[in-house]
């Protein structure tokens, strides 16, 4: 976590700023939440490259703007990964491949389907250098799996999609990437009973890291043919060779259902999972996320007509594709509100962006609170303004 | 030695007014303490050298009580220090003479378990230990397990953002809460979170997570629970210096296998936890692992032989594998009873807390050696591998006061050389009041102010639990300070 020059350039622009700034990485993930009206962009894209990598202290880190590829290929040099395996939405959202950024995935937190037993990326982010809106270079945590000195400002820098600071360098605890994958697969189950087998799975001893429900249509779209026209009930066990061997068996024999899938057909399996490939593209669609208790899940996919989607995380993470209209956006506001949960839209043209509330509104006594967060961190109010709440 | 700001003499001379104002805010008249000897019990925390009588107690039984609690002090700008269990030990819940110490402790009901989602909404004033014991008969458990589990309450955890033993696996508290019910300094009741994973918006979870008291009461807490794994079984490994048994910490981690725990304690360490606990720790070795993996019989005899070879390239002084849970009990007896330990052999001693990158730690060792020599003061070493997280046990002689005087000196000096080695002034413990003024080595003074207007943005008049955390300023130069 040192200070370079293009960081220094970037406290300089802002501190200069007169007028909103739209904050940018890759620009992968424009299409997420609120339009940002902005007279000038700053960007993160030169402020590149692994600053520090101890393998034997589970650590590295590297400035905002190195693509994410780049860190997770430097990791499986060394046998190791990103805890919470952050998807590639390039194919859903149609933009650019392998160009995300990390500060991206950071500044939007998000995770892929081991979230469910092993944390979501902010619990990963152990350090973090970021210029406020007052143009200053501030750092939280550091390069240490343990701290609890101060106030924990990388929880709140990330996922606050560059409206609090701009994310520079990033600290992240990684772990040894498994030896072996081993999926069991269960054909033809409706959501309901899914949920059931796989919140006995999440609830079993044996390490589940990842448990998705997708129904024929969603399923159809997997690279592996695994289900042929019906659902599929995804189980997912990582660690030792020996240890996944005897797990799934294990667990298959408790749930007395599914087939194993092998290391090579569960590892493009997930992948195609993590990245969402079993929702339709974008093109004109809205895309929403909405994460409910998971035994919730299946009643948010059939409240809302007109869309299509799946379960991952236990059926606690529901990914929705739709008509990107209001309607369509209300009955999913009105699902994961019944079930004490929330959502985000992930894409849809500007005009329902801006009409929408894209991340559930906060009472007024929170509302009130994030202005004067805001107020503390951006007083003039011109990091990435209204990306998430208009008016903020 | 750490001073406290004075208190406000307006508060002081109101302070039956204050009593009255607490009774018409909590039902139960023995739910608030004002006379000398019931207050006795409030004036210190697990940091015992400090000592303070509040001005009153007040033990609220709901978070509306808690609610009315804080609209009053709020309205009448008085300062409050929330209280779990009091085991702090960074002085966290130490009180001060103008403020009244609102307790949790009376909040101590588990609402709700859910099996099927994996989590459990309790009271702030649970214990620790009681929410495991509460989901244990389904086979279930709460990850983060500090030591002090048996007292301390998962409000206290939360605001401290504790971990345990076995958090290289399961993670922090931060890493194990879905939800909370919060109470503002104004006496607003809000929910964050709730019981699904990650809510949209900022995360006000994680920044109330490790906040100290700072910026809320926190009344209710969802946690995940997780299933227990098949089982558990311990080894120990004791070596010729520190050095190697850091190689062999750093072998471990390279083999790809993450122990459920890894914990390291030095010479003075295992001395005094084997005469404590009779566990059968080599008393000729300079420093001992005790590593713990989980899953069943047959995984755990996998996991224990590639770790014993890999040990066993280290070239160990001793070598024993639990054969069986008592076995592996009786490895932990020692560990789990290390301050105990350290009571027997000397009464009074601190618990240091900071955290260096693993690498660092035979370099560091040696220099709290010298340290120790040179203020002639003994000192144990309990750390967790896995995590850099370093205990140092300074033993001291409270009866003399240069004794007290030298321990903290010599505490704050290794915390300054964990920060200058690349790590932090604390893992777990918080900063409270024991490390207020050493912040200045970790953060620049704008980094803190940074981290003030954020605490201004919920408590703007810095009625929470003042004097905590920040160094002290001249109280004019405190934004909006009252
Ligand atoms: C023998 C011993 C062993 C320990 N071992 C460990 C260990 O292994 N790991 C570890 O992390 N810690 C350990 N600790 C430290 C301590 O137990 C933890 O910090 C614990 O979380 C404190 O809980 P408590 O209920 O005692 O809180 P308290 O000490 O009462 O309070 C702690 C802080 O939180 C605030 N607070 C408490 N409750 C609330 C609430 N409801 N709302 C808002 N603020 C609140 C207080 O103001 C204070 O700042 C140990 C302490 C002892 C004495």
């Amino acid at each position: 976590m040192i200070p370079s020059e293009a960081e220094a350039a970037i406290a300089r622009q802002v501190a200069a700023a007169r007028e909103p700034l739209l904050v940018r990485g890759a620009g992968t993930k424009f299409g997420m939440l609120r339009p940002v009206q902005a007279a000038s962009e700053i960007t993160t894209e030169g402020l590149t490259g692994i600053t520090l990598y101890a393998p034997k202290e589970l650590i590295i880190s590297a400035r905002a703007g190195t693509p994410l590829h780049e860190i997770e290929s430097t990791l499986a040099e060394h046998g190791q990964h990103l805890i919470a395996e952050p998807p590639d939405l390039s194919l859903l959202l149609g933009t650019a491949a392998n160009t995300q950024t990390l500060g991206g995935v950071v500044a939007t937190n998000l995770s892929g389907p081991r979230r469910v037993a092993w944390g979501a990326m902010r619990d990963h982010v152990m350090g973090i250098r970021a210029v406020t809106g007052r143009g200053e270079v501030i750092h939280s945590g550091g390069r240490v799996l343990k701290n609890v000195t101060g106030l924990d400002l990388c929880k709140l820098l990330t996922g606050s999609h560059g409206t609090l600071g701009i994310i520079t360098e990033i600290t992240l605890k990684v772990l040894p990437a498994p030896e072996a994958v081993g999926t069991i697969a269960i054909p033809g189950l409706n959501a309901e009973q899914a949920v059931a087998v796989l919140s006995a799975a999440l609830g079993s001893p044996y390490g589940v890291s990842g448990a998705a429900w997708l129904p024929a249509e969603a399923a159809a779209r997997l690279p592996e043919p695994i289900a042929a026209g019906r659902s599929v009930t995804l189980i997912r066990i990582e660690d030792f060779a020996t240890s996944v061997a005897y797990r799934t068996e294990k667990l298959r024999g408790e749930l007395s259902a599914g087939e194993i899938l092998d290391d090579t057909a569960s590892r493009t399996l997930w992948r195609a999972v993590r990245d969402v490939r079993a929702l339709p593209t974008a093109n004109g669609d809205g895309i929403w996320r909405v994460s409910v208790r998971p035994s919730a899940g299946p009643g948010v996919l059939r409240a809302v007509e007109g869309a299509t989607g799946y379960l991952d995380w236990g059926g606690g993470l529901v990914w929705l594709a739709g008509p990107a209209n209001e309607t369509t956006h209300r009955a999913i506001e009105a699902a994961a509100r019944a079930a004490a949960g929330t959502w985000t839209l992930m894409h849809a043209p500007d005009s329902l962006r801006n009409a929408v509330d894209v991340v559930p509104p906060e009472s007024a006594p929170l509302a009130a609170i994030s202005r004067r967060v805001k107020g503390a961190m951006d007083p003039r109010g011109i990091l990435n303004p209204g990306r998430i709440y208009s008016g903020l | 030695m750490i001073t406290l700001p004075d208190p406000k003499p307006d508060v002081l001379a109101r302070r039956d007014a204050v009593i009255a104002g607490l009774r018409a805010a909590v039902a139960d008249a023995e739910g608030v303490i004002g006379d000398p000897i019931s207050l006795k019990p409030y004036e210190t925390d697990g940091l015992s050298a400090y000592r303070q009588m509040p001005l009153a107690v007040a033990l609220p039984e709901s978070t509306e009580e808690v609610a009315a609690i804080m609209r009053f002090c709020h309205a009448n700008g008085v300062r409050v220090v929330p209280r779990g269990a009091g085991t702090s030990l960074s002085g966290g819940a130490l009180p001060m003479a103008d403020a009244v110490v609102v307790g949790l402790m009376r909040m101590n009901q588990i609402l709700d378990i859910n099996y099927a989602d994996r989590c459990a909404t309790v009271q702030a004033g649970v214990t620790n230990i009681g929410i495991t014991n509460a989901v244990s008969d389904e086979g279930f458990f709460y990850a983060p397990d500090p030591s002090s589990q048996l007292a301390c309450m998962i409000g206290g955890n939360v605001n401290m953002n504790s971990g345990g033993a076995h958090c290289l696996k399961y993670g922090v508290t931060a890493n194990n809460l879905l939800g909370l019910k919060i109470v503002t300094v104004d006496g607003e009741i809000l929910d964050i979170g709730g019981e699904h994973l990650d809510a949209a918006g900022y995360d006000w979870l994680g920044l109330l997570t490790g906040s100290e008291g700072q910026l809320a009461l926190v009344t209710e807490i969802t946690v995940r629970i997780l299933r227990s794994p098949e089982g558990a079984r311990a080894m120990l490994a004791g070596f010729a210096s520190n050095e190697i048994a850091g190689a062999c910490v750093d072998s471990i981690i390279s083999s790809g296998i993450i122990p459920v725990a890894l914990e390291f304690m030095d010479r003075p360490a295992i001395h005094a936890c084997e005469a404590f606990a009779h566990a059968g720790y080599p008393l000729d070795a300079e420093a001992m692992l005790i590593i713990e993996v989980e899953g069943s019989v047959a995984e755990q005899d996998d996991l224990l032989a590639r770790l014993s070879a890999i040990c066993n390239r280290h070239n160990p002084m001793s070598l024993k594998v639990s054969r069986s849970v008592e076995e592996s009990l009786a490895i932990w007896k020692g560990r789990k009873g290390a301050f105990g330990a350290i009571g027997r052999i000397s009464p009074d001693y601190l618990c240091m807390d900071g955290v260096i990158p693993t690498s660092k730690l035979p370099d560091v060792l040696r220099r709290i050696q010298e340290m120790s020599d040179s203020y002639g003061l003994k000192v144990a070493n309990i750390f967790h591998a896995g995590d850099g997280n370093l205990h140092p046990l300074i033993m001291f002689d409270a009866n003399d006061p240069t004794s007290f005087h030298k321990a903290e000196t010599f505490g704050a000096e290794i915390l300054k050389l964990c920060v200058e080695v690349g790590g932090c002034l604390t893992g777990e413990h918080g900063v409270g009041v024991e490390k207020r003024d050493l912040m200045p080595f970790q953060f620049a003074e704008h980094e803190l102010e940074q981290q003030r207007r954020i605490k201004s943005a919920f408590d703007p008049d810095w009625l929470l639990n003042p004097s905590k955390v920040f160094p002290l300023r001249a109280p004019a130069a405190l934004p909006r300070a009252a």
